[in-house]
């Protein structure tokens, strides 16, 4: 089953709730003609005719993914950009700052875009509040996004050097923290499978915001600069998807909807387009113009579609259930087979 | 990493105030959803027939701020049951225990499903032979919980969400830019955006009329008392003794929901009193505030910002020794 698919019968795949018998795994209904395929033998429960139990997100897919990929994106060219202002890689240094610059100023339109009052933006910096992510993110960016022009610009204009120096460096180390904090953004909601995955998806965003930052290397950088892209892209690239799978064995149920659908099928080619744009790159790299290209640009494909997927699968957990009932349920059985043992 | 809680009554505090909503009692008029719509001007959102019994509401949201739910369930109920026999019963006596044991439970008590043979309620109450079960109709008018550590307050960017001097939580309308964080937080999806206005909108436990001592509109228009105002203690303390009364009767499904503050988000100044399972409801059974765990996920990206820092790091390190 791919999304929920809320009907006033229920839910398809679930138990409808006007069967339940208390306590108890009622037979399944079967309704005219439409074969139901029992999605979950394994687990039984409850549910309000099927309704979920949370409002799921109502941001856009285009803004908010879209903003996450940027965010990475951006925070991991900063970084590449200080690495090569420091090892005189003057081309890719230049494609990098102006990467983290037209990112970051894209990540934030996507962001007052989809705000329900965008004319209220500002209310983001009435007060500071580390309880919420967003609130820090909205901090970080107005602290980062000024460093990333100015180097872009000290950079682009030859002119005032020490001040476009200490930019970049300024850039590449709040850069990390725009890359992960929106983990964090998307983690530190009731959502399952985001909330589930806190603790890998750090990583997950990280690595995936490297493999973007080598990608814009490979694409913009001349041959003789794309070593370090190649093996931040290698690098990034196992980061990414070694976490990314051990998030999804960690986190159980709630990873389904990774799987599944139309998240299922981003999160697939993400990782078929990051693994060939890594392997690519490796391999040819460093030789072949046209091979940089190709690989540059998978891995730029591979890792918005990473964020794509993370944000369906969490929508689609969000509106079914399932996700939220279920892993609550064995929780609170699990405390009562050790009693005495106060687990929150 | 959680805001404060809720003020302590002092001098210059009210006490907290709440709901407790005992649904054994609601007859599902649906006066709460009406006056609640009346009174804080919520849009309509439409007629819908949804089949759900007599629910067209379906759940709560942004033009809903209280939700009468119907739930239609084969159950056994009490001392119902015609075609057994009583030949072996004195009734004087099985009455004369009436309201004092659980064996002997009330007309219109309910009884545990799987506690069917010898159980001291299902022996009264066997399903017939036959198969047919007996219908049972559990109403419950559901509202924003006014969390205790409320996710929706922690994780407002603006501050747009408070806390009242009642221990409530309400949205400002005038400063919610519309970011939407506050939606996927709330662990019982309560919050919600008014597509055509953009803000977030959801019970404000009547913050204007609680301002000059009147109760909320739901729990004035409630004609049976379901849903109750007042301090927190003491409605903590009326719960207690009514689900202690329920069970007397032999009506061993009730029990209390969200008032505990041990629980995941610190106990509920709005919670019930269920017959059955939370989720039969659409609650969930075991909420957790997501702040609970923002300091171990700020640390978690932390490291993951550490180590992006060490991969480029080693990016550029090797070539510099070839
Ligand atoms: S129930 Fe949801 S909307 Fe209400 S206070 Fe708690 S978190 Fe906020
Ligand atoms: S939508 Fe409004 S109330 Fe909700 S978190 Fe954003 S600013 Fe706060």
């Amino acid at each position: 089953m791919s999304e929920s698919d809320v009907t006033p019968a229920g839910v398809r795949g679930a138990r409808p709730g006007r069967e339940a018998v208390t306590g108890r795994a009622a037979g399944r209904r079967r309704r005219g003609g439409r074969g139901e395929r029992p999605v979950v033998p394994e687990a039984e429960f409850s549910t309000y005719y099927g309704m979920p139990v949370l409002n799921p997100p109502r941001w856009e897919a285009l803004d908010i993914a879209g903003y996450l990929y940027l965010g990475g994106l951006a925070g991991a060219s900063s970084l590449l950009a200080a690495g090569a202002h420091r090892t005189a890689r003057r081309r890719l240094a230049l494609a990098a700052k102006s990467s983290a610059t037209g990112a970051v100023s894209l990540s934030l339109v996507a962001l007052i875009h989809d705000l329900g009052r965008p004319e209220r933006f500002l209310n983001m910096l009435r007060v500071f509040k580390p309880t919420s992510p967003m609130n820090v993110g909205s901090w970080l960016l107005a602290g980062y996004a000024p460093l990333t022009m100015a180097a872009l610009l000290s950079d682009v204009s030859g002119k005032y050097r020490p001040a476009g120096a200490a930019a970049t460096a300024g850039a590449a180390v709040l850069g990390p923290a725009v890359t992960t904090y929106t983990a964090v953004l998307l983690a530190d909601t009731a959502v399952p499978s985001w909330h589930d995955g806190y603790r890998q998806l750090p990583f997950v965003f990280a690595g995936s915001g490297a493999a973007a930052a080598a990608g814009v290397g490979l694409l913009a950088a001349p041959l003789a600069e794309t070593a370090p892209a190649c093996r931040l892209a290698a690098l990034g690239a196992a980061l990414e998807l070694g976490n990314t799978e051990l998030m999804k064995r960690r986190i159980g149920l709630t990873s389904e909807p990774l799987e599944q659908g139309r998240a299922g099928t981003l999160m697939r080619t993400s990782k078929a387009l990051t693994v060939g744009g890594t392997l690519l790159a490796v391999c040819a790299g460093r030789r072949s113009r046209v091979a940089a290209s190709v690989a540059g640009a998978a891995l730029l494909a591979g890792s918005a579609m990473l964020r794509f997927g993370v944000f369906r699968a969490g929508v689609a957990s969000a509106k079914h259930p399932k996700y939220t009932v279920v892993p609550q349920r064995a929780r609170l059985q699990k405390q009562q087979n050790k009693p005495g043992t106060a687990t929150s | 990493m959680t805001e404060q809680g809720p003020p302590q009554p002092g001098a210059d505090h009210p006490p907290r105030m709440g709901f407790f909503t005992d649904t054994s009692v609601c007859i599902g008029c649906k006066a709460c959803e009406v006056a609640c719509k009346e009174w804080n001007a919520v849009p309509a959102d439409g007629l819908e027939l949804t089949g759900m019994s007599y629910d067209n509401s379906r759940r709560l949201g942004s033009e809903t701020w209280r939700h009468v739910a119907f739930i239609e369930q084969r159950k056994p109920l009490g001392g119902q049951e015609p075609g057994v026999s009583h030949d072996d019963v004195d009734i004087f006596r099985a009455a004369s225990g009436l309201g004092v044991t659980i064996a002997s439970p009330g007309p219109g008590a309910t009884a545990p499903e799987d506690a069917l043979p010898g159980a001291p309620a299902g022996e009264t109450s066997p399903i017939a032979p036959d198969g047919r079960t007996e219908l049972r109709w559990l109403m419950s008018s559901d509202v924003c919980k006014h969390c205790t550590r409320a996710a929706c307050l922690d994780v407002c960017p603006t501050g747009s969400l408070f806390r009242t001097e009642f221990g409530t939580v309400v949205v400002q309308e005038d400063i919610c830019n519309g970011c939407g964080y506050c939606i996927p937080a709330c662990p019982y999806g309560v919050i919600d955006q008014r597509p055509d206005d953009g803000r977030a909108w959801k019970c404000t436990l009547c913050y204007d009329r609680l301002g000059v001592g009147a109760e909320p509109a739901c729990a004035k228009a409630c004609p049976t008392d379901s849903i109750q105002f007042g301090p927190l203690e003491e409605l903590r303390e009326r719960a207690a003794s009514r689900v202690a009364q329920l069970h007397g009767a032999g009506v061993l499904d009730a029990r209390l929901y969200g008032e505990d503050p041990q629980d995941g988000v610190g106990g509920d100044g709005a919670f019930f009193l269920l017959l059955d399972e939370p989720e039969v409801y659409g609650l969930p059974p075991d909420p957790v505030v997501t702040t609970r765990d923002l300091p171990s996920m700020w640390r978690y990206a932390a490291a993951a910002a550490v180590t992006l820092i060490a991969g480029v790091a080693v990016s550029f390190l090797e070539r510099s020794h070839r």
